[in-house]
């Protein structure tokens, strides 16, 4: 096992610092991999924390140095988000981005109408990105610099018979990231909304319909070069936002209809 | 609920000299005691360390800390006595040399020790315990100072002397601000009676030359120091410029008085005739490129061929540096890092040569190199050797950091083996395993168990602390 404080800032040797909420498996997981390979120093949080644990260590190993650590946390614990990220910077040396990754989505039959799901999907997918990019905010806007990333989806394009809490979380998330953008960009933060359309992860393993999947590998790549371009909403693909651009367009008469 | 554990009023980016490092911190500026207790007590709270800082003058990560605190003690610079008669001075540890030679310099006096810049803090001289261009003959900073009082992590307040709390006024100076914060400082400054100096400044054609007059200079002259022009290869390796001063009996200065004022001693604010200072640095970017270099060391060879005496006030002779406002900016965006080693006289020459050879060989020669006469001293993490410092300074780009990185390392190797050392102030590259091996376990037991006894809570850390020190 390599060290465990993360590698060391030189002048000759310099890493980029993230937090990535939710990067114990799928696009999380590969993110940090793609991070890490880029030179990053990250922090990793999660429930699950053997995956993190693992995770770590695989990462660790392969460069020969901490360049993951890992926070276990459940985002629906708000209160615990502020000191839990003073923290991670003091363990980081500092923070250039912060990436809210922590979703779920739960399954909704077309005739069932559960509030407990429906609060859960909010709670995790939007409550808890409220309770985590404040911190970051604040933190980049004293800063005067810094990178917000927000993971939301092409399901908050619109709302659909299938998925409407899913939905609507993430077409919260999307709108709030929107707002705190117009705040931040003349502080020289940049604040970026990444809408993946569907991925391989165990998120739609179960779902039959799922046209254009790309691996959490590729949809990482992605994300990454959005970060570098430091855009402000990326499609991942970027076909989807022509796809999109379509569907948004669709009246709603023939979209109520649809079953997807 | 709180946003953020700490106001984010506090934060900001913070930058080593030579920018080429950039940690984010909290930034506290205590102007009293009372206050510097009141930031230790909010980094317990949020489970952060802190680092103290002067005037941010060192190479390194010294005073730097990334995603902590950080105590800037700058605005605690007041003079609280000044003798006149014995040259006795005690200060706050904010005061910078500058404000210090313009206070006792009227009265015939001058520090001891001084540092290639005057911007530097007197908290932070003590905590790398400093050398000028007189070390072979007067040492250290730290062998000036009367006493100390220092403020330690727990909230205690001691006082130190060489021989009150001796273990700890050998350790606290030299320290890297990792024992506690020095409040007060009482130095004795050294009789002068002229505001010049006598200059020499001659050519030495090769090192074997150029180490020797340094040797045979150092013990017969008040100052010296040589320029090295490390771009030189093959018969001329190691050639460059030595400079000796001494000062001026009581006596031969017809007008003391006058050319010990203050304003005697500042340079005109425009430098060769034309372009104010403010703007220099941008004209010398275009020498930064290497063979602009070499033609600079060269025509400055060539420039210095006649053997020269000319007087030299004492600012213009040390601190000639801060005539040029901002000079490392002409290093562009990745800045620079500094190099300095120190060797022992008797291998000094061979590793010297191995040194020089083997940057000119990789294609990475430094840009300046300094060199000077030393002898050893008795503080804890002491740098000094009884033998010579060579100091290179190089320029980082985006695309040179791994050669330079791994160059580095090799150049560590050489001084290892020639059995020389590094300081805390200078070189952001020593890993802990060179560390251990120059210091010695004892040294970094004996430092550590201090650490314990002062600071129970780590609550003291830098990131130069945690990259050297953090695995041993
Ligand atoms: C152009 C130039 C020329 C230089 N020439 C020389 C030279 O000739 N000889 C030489 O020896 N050095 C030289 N230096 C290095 C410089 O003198 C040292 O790095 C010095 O420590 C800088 O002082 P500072 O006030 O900027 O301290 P900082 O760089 O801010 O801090 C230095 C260290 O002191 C600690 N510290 C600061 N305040 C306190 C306090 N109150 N109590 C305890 N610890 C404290 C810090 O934590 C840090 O570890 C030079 C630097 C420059 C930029
Ligand atoms: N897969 C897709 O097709 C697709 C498409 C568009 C958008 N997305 C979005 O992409 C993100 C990642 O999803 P994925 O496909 O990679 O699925 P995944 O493998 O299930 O990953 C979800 C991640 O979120 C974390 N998470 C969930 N609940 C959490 C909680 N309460 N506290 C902390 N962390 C929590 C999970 O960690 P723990 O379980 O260990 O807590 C896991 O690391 C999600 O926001 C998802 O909405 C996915």
């Amino acid at each position: 096992m390599a060290d465990p404080r993360p590698a060391h800032q030189t002048p000759l040797k310099t890493h980029p610092r993230a937090i990535l909420i939710g990067a114990s498996s799928g696009i999380g997981a590969a993110l940090a991999r793609k991070l890490t390979n880029e030179g990053w120093i990250v922090a990793l949080v999660g429930r699950r924390a053997d995956l993190l644990d693992s995770l770590c260590a695989e990462i660790n190993t392969r460069h020969g140095e901490t360049r993951a650590l890992a926070f276990t946390h459940d985002v629906t614990d708000h209160a615990s988000a502020p000191a839990l990220f003073t923290q991670m910077v003091k363990s980081l040396g500092g923070l250039d981005a912060l990436i809210y990754n922590a979703g779920v989505l739960l399954k909704v039959k077309l005739d069932e109408f559960d509030a407990q799901k429906d609060l859960e999907m909010t709670n995790i997918n939007y409550l808890g990105a409220l309770a985590w990019l404040n911190p970051a905010a604040a933190y980049f806007q004293g800063l005067k610099s810094g990178q917000i990333v927000g993971i939301g989806s092409v399901a908050g394009d619109r709302g659909r018979v299938a998925a409407p809490a899913y939905n609507a979380s993430k077409a919260a998330l999307h709108t709030y990231l929107e707002a705190l953008r117009n705040r931040l960009t003349r502080h020289r933060i940049s604040v970026l909304t990444v809408k993946p359309g569907f991925v391989a992860t165990d998120m739609i393993k179960d779902n039959p319909r799922t046209p254009m999947v790309i691996s959490a590998e590729q949809a990482a790549e992605g994300i990454y070069k959005a970060m570098r371009a430091r855009k402000q909403v990326a499609y991942v693909p970027a076909q989807w936002a022509l796809i999109m651009q379509v569907i948004r367009h669709i009246p709603s008469v023939i979209f109520r209809r649809l079953t997807f | 609920m709180t946003t953020l554990s700490l106001p984010f009023e506090h934060l900001t980016t913070l930058e080593n000299f030579g920018h080429s490092l950039k940690a984010q911190s909290y930034l506290y500026k205590p102007t009293n005691v009372a206050q510097m207790m009141e930031v230790f007590k909010t980094a317990k709270q949020n489970g952060l360390t802190v680092t103290l800082r002067g005037a941010g003058r060192s190479y390194n990560d010294a005073a730097l800390n990334g995603g902590g605190i950080v105590m800037d003690i700058q605005d605690m610079n007041r003079i609280v006595s000044w003798n006149p008669e014995s040259g006795l001075v005690t200060c706050e540890p904010g005061v910078t040399l500058q404000k210090l030679w313009q206070h006792i310099l009227p009265d015939g006096w001058w520090p001891p020790v001084v540092s290639g810049t005057m911007m530097t803090t007197l908290g932070g001289c003590l905590g790398m315990n400093i050398h000028g261009k007189n070390n072979f003959k007067l040492g250290t900073i730290g062998e000036h100072v009367v006493e100390f009082k220092a403020l330690l992590p727990t909230g205690a307040e001691v006082t130190c002397s060489p021989n009150l709390n001796g273990d700890l006024f050998h350790a606290m100076i030299s320290g890297m601000g990792m024992l506690g914060v020095f409040t007060s400082i009482t130095l004795q400054m050294k009789r002068i009676h002229s505001g010049l100096l006598n200059v020499r400044a001659w050519n030495v054609p090769n090192l074997e030359t150029h180490v020797q007059e340094l040797f045979d200079n150092a013990p017969v002259n008040d100052y010296t120091v040589g320029w090295l022009d490390s771009t030189a290869g093959g018969k001329g390796l190691g050639r460059g410029q030595l400079h000796t001063a001494k000062y001026i009996h009581e006596g031969e200065d017809p007008e003391p008085k006058k050319t010990m004022q203050v304003a005697y001693q500042t340079l005109p604010s425009t430098m060769f005739g034309f372009f104010p200072k403010s703007v220099i640095h941008y004209f010398m970017a275009p020498f930064m490129i290497n063979p602009g270099v070499w033609l600079v060391n060269t025509a400055k060879y060539f420039a210095g061929m006649k053997d020269k005496t000319y007087p030299q006030s004492h600012a213009a002779f040390h601190f000639l540096l801060d005539y040029v406002p901002n000079w490392e900016l002409a290093y562009g965006r990745g800045g620079l890092i500094q190099y300095q080693s120190f060797i022992p006289k008797e291998t000094v020459v061979e590793a010297w040569r191995e040194i020089l050879t083997l940057t000119q060989k990789r294609g990475l020669p430094s840009y300046l190199g300094v060199t000077k006469r030393h002898r050893p001293d008795k503080f804890l993490l002491s740098h000094a050797v009884d033998g010579f410092s060579l100091a290179l300074d190089f320029k980082v780009t985006r695309g040179n950091r791994a050669r330079l990185a791994s160059m580095l390392q090799e150049l560590d190797q050489i001084v290892l083996e020639a059995g020389g050392r590094f300081y805390f102030a200078k070189n952001s590259e020593t890993t802990p395993e060179t560390a251990k091996r120059y210091l010695g376990k004892e040294t970094v037991e004996r430092f550590k168990t201090l650490k314990k006894r002062t600071d129970p809570n780590n609550l003291l850390e830098s990131d130069l602390y945690r990259r050297v020190f953090g695995s041993l």
